[in-house]
């Protein structure tokens, strides 16, 4: 399990890899949020690109980092939720929350 | 239908093994030759009944989680999570989408998932003396690609 954050133009992403679960979600949290509350991004996107296998405690996560940046008026994206992860994000109702983008994203498209 | 094969699993609710304990009953499901996704909705519901051991019947000790699974000739999977933990004292408001009596950030949704992913799920408790989870699946039978 790894996260790769990248901050560029207030924008931070944060590139998940290998399983989520209540095992690997603490570190993934502190990662995250240690970097998150420092720089106040107006953007977080989740990048799921890399993800093999997500649980509930997943959705958890999401769900508080939704939390965390509506702090500072921040938003979360959700992006390339691999086909069974997006299973997952819909039955949680995640795009209430959330903008989720399925499958690849072309960065220079936004 | 007769069982065609069984594994048992027992081991200490530390998080680390809710890794081990998906990717066991992954590796003995295997047998059946299932599809990427039944393979994949069997680890999430596993995953689930797992986590529950270790954040809420064990939430301040370390336990010990059993798992039982059997599979069958049909394609039926049964796996049985169980714990001797704090057992649930009312199942059916847990299982509502969204309950969740641990503070942090849980979504409420395992049972929710689990009942997605699965055919059938059957659980069974008592407060103070644990709870046992029953899940259940068949998996298509397709054409052996091989002889
Ligand atoms: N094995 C168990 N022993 C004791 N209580 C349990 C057990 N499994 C579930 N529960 C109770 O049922 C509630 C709902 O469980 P469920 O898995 O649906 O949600 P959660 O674990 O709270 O959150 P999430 O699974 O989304 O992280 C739990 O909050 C807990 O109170
Ligand atoms: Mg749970």
């Amino acid at each position: 399990m790894g996260v790769r954050l990248i901050l560029k133009n207030g924008i931070l992403t944060a590139v998940l890899s290998g399983e989520i679960d209540h095992h690997s979600a603490r570190e993934i949290r502190n990662e995250i949020d240690s970097t998150a509350s420092k720089v106040k991004p107006k953007t977080l996107i989740l990048d799921f690109s890399a993800v093999q296998f997500m649980d509930s405690s997943g959705v958890g996560l999401i769900m508080g980092r939704c939390k965390l940046m509506q702090i500072w008026d921040g938003s979360v994206e959700i992006a390339n939720l691999p086909p069974k992860i997006e299973r997952i994000v819909s039955l949680a109702g995640l795009n209430q929350l959330c903008v989720v983008r399925k499958g690849n994203l072309d960065e220079s498209d936004e | 239908m007769k069982v065609m094969n069984e594994m048992s699993v027992s081991f200490p609710s530390c998080s680390a093994n809710e890794g081990f304990a998906r990717a066991a009953v992954a590796a003995f499901v295997a047998q059946l030759d299932p599809t990427v996704d039944e393979l994949c909705d069997i680890k999430t519901a596993v995953s689930e009944a797992v986590t529950n051991c270790i954040v809420h019947a064990y939430r301040d000790t370390i336990g010990t989680v059993y798992i039982n699974c059997k599979i069958f000739a049909d394609g039926k999977v049964i796996v049985k999570v169980r714990d001797r933990g704090c057992g649930i004292p009312d199942i059916r408001q847990a299982m509502q989408p969204m309950f969740t009596t641990a503070e942090g950030e849980r979504a409420g949704l395992g049972f929710a998932v689990m009942e997605s992913f699965m055919d059938r799920l059957h659980v069974t408790s008592k407060p103070g003396r644990g709870t046992s989870v029953i899940l259940q699946k068949t998996l298509e039978r397709r054409p052996a690609s091989h002889g």
